[in-house]
């Protein structure tokens, strides 16, 4: 009997973690489809009548990103304060204070300020997007839009990750400034460092390559949060509970995805240095 | 308008629609009517071009969905309004806004028009004054109402109507009965009617398919469906349960919660 039944849990096992696989897989194609979708629409759309109107994308702009600004500004000023105190903690015993600068310059740009706005869009808008698409589908308003011959990927994806294209960048340069200002606030109190010595210090620091370094990692996360916001949006069963999960869902896959591209991007930047 | 040839449909492994055959003429009021899993829905779905069929081919107005290319397929759909169970109506907009939206994106008319044109549809469906609400600001009724609005603002050769009653007291799904009606004589336009009121459906109905278990077993005018001598329909007109065959040993698998395979199930 034993080992009949423990073949029976193994291929359970195996069985289990064969249609996640499967599932993962599938998920991961039906991103790059609904990301295709939106580009082929933003470009071909206006040739057969169906354009992505700039309202709509305003419209998410503003969503994602103008009503983003507050809390953006503080988590980033919050940040750039802690990098300066921890930079200096851990420069002291080494005499080098001062060069806690650089560690600033790098950490903000490079890192903090994508991986912050990243994280935060991520939680307030990759939701939002996912329960709003989730709700619309099981009132039947995708079904609606389909049959008035509006196709929902030009009317709702488009704009979505318009939106996300352009302010998840804007939100990570306004994140960074933030993060650098702050940081050189707290420089100024605890090193005596002038703002001016700390600019000139911060510009010395940073290059080219740190900043498209950065830039080129926050487009890669808005078109993420993007389309796995609306991939798990657009999968939603089962009613209200339904919608519950997928944001859950949308939050947690976008937070993780952004954290693996993360890595995958310093890593290939290190390779290739 | 529409024909539809031996539509044979899936929901997974699941037979829905087993070779459905199906007419829709000019003018004509054709009600659906089935209890629930008669596969209704699903052939309304269908119909609307919004599932691919199995097998079996579905004609709108002369043209073969299934070969359609997305341009094609988008210009029928201008001819087609579907006024959805639940009314469907986007949460986020106005009701004024929620019917201008197929105006907006399919017609280069100024704003002025496209409000007039909503307008003058909520008159149609008695829902005057209402453009400025939001349709969580509605009840049960008046979103299938504006739903009605919605569906009409292009003058669609063909409006498809989801369990226009479901949901509603017996006077406000009695009058909604009366404006799929005005709706048909006013516009003159081919309305499918996808219910399980046989009232209603006796109300409205030029001709009536009686759907289930995914088969049409008639399709007639409601004087032939009344008359009809099958036991079947008139045990649905009754509203008799039918008694299907117990066979003891599958009763006892099912009580075990034994799985049959799912082939056998298919």
């Amino acid at each position: 009997m034993a080992p009949s039944i423990s073949i029976g849990a193994v291929s359970r096992v195996l069985e289990r973690v064969g249609r996640a696989t499967v599932r993962g897989l599938e998920e991961v194609g039906t991103c790059a489809v609904l990301a295709g979708e939106s580009l082929f629409w933003l470009f071909y759309g206006p040739f057969v009548g169906q354009p992505v109107r700039a309202e709509a994308v305003l419209r998410r702009m503003m969503e994602v990103g103008i009503h983003a600004i507050p809390i953006i500004a503080v988590l980033s000023a919050a940040i750039g304060a802690v990098l300066a105190m921890q930079g200096i903690i851990s420069l002291k015993p080494l005499g080098a204070e001062s060069r806690v600068i650089f560690g600033i310059a790098k950490g903000a740009v490079r890192e903090f300020a994508p991986l912050i706005t990243g994280i935060l869009i991520a939680g307030r808008s990759g939701s939002a997007l996912a329960a709003r698409i989730g709700t619309m589908k099981i009132n039947q308003e995708l079904d609606a839009l389909e049959v008035m011959g509006i196709r929902p990927g030009r009317f709702l994806v488009a704009p979505a990750l318009l939106a996300m294209l352009v302010m998840v960048p804007a939100l990570t340069i306004f994140s960074g400034l933030t993060a650098m200002y702050a940081g050189g606030l707290y420089v100024g109190i605890d090193l005596g460092i002038s703002m001016k010595a700390y600019v000139a210090g911060l510009l010395e620091a940073l290059n080219v390559g740190d900043v498209l370094h950065g830039f080129f990692k926050s487009i890669a996360f808005g078109i993420l949060i993007a389309v796995i916001g609306v991939m798990n949006g657009a999968r939603v069963e089962g009613g209200a509970e339904g919608v519950g999960q997928a944001t859950t869902r949308a939050v947690v896959q976008a937070i993780s995805a952004i954290i693996v591209t993360d890595m995958l991007f310093v890593l290939v930047a290190s390779l290739t240095r | 308008m529409i024909e539809v040839k031996n539509l044979v449909a899936h929901y997974g492994s699941r037979l829905i629609l087993k070779g459905v055959s199906l007419s829709v003429r000019e003018g004509e009021i054709l009600v659906i009517m089935g209890g629930s899993g008669s596969g209704k829905s699903t052939l309304l779905r269908h119909l609307m071009a919004l599932e691919t069929p199995t097998s079996g081919t579905i004609r709108v107005l002369g043209q073969d969905v299934a070969r359609l290319g997305m341009r094609q397929l988008l210009a029928l759909r201008r001819k087609m309004g579907v006024a959805f169970q639940g009314g469907a109506l986007f949460s986020s907009m106005t009701v004024g806004d929620n019917i201008m939206l197929p105006l907006r994106e399919h017609t280069s008319l100024d704003q002025k028009t496209m409000e007039i044109m909503a307008r003058l549809k909520l008159e149609v469906v008695g829902l005057a004054g209402f453009e400025d609400l939001m349709p969580a600001e509605l009840s049960g009724g008046m979103i299938k109402r504006a739903a009605f609005a919605r569906a009409v603002v292009m003058d669609p050769r063909i409006l498809f109507c989801d369990e226009p009653s479901a949901g509603l007291d017996p006077v406000v799904s009695s009058a909604l009965d009366d404006l799929i009606l005005k709706l048909r004589d006013a516009m003159d336009m081919a309305i499918v009617v996808v219910t399980h009121e046989l009232e209603s459906a006796f109300k409205i109905a030029d001709r009536i398919a009686v759907l289930d278990h995914g088969e049409i077993l008639f399709t007639g005018t409601v004087a032939e469906l009344r008359g009809h001598p099958s036991e079947r329909i008139q045990n649905l007109l009754n509203r008799r349960m039918e008694d299907e065959p117990i066979d003891p040993d599958e009763y006892l698998r099912r009580l075990m919660g034994e799985q049959k395979d799912r082939g056998a199930a298919a």
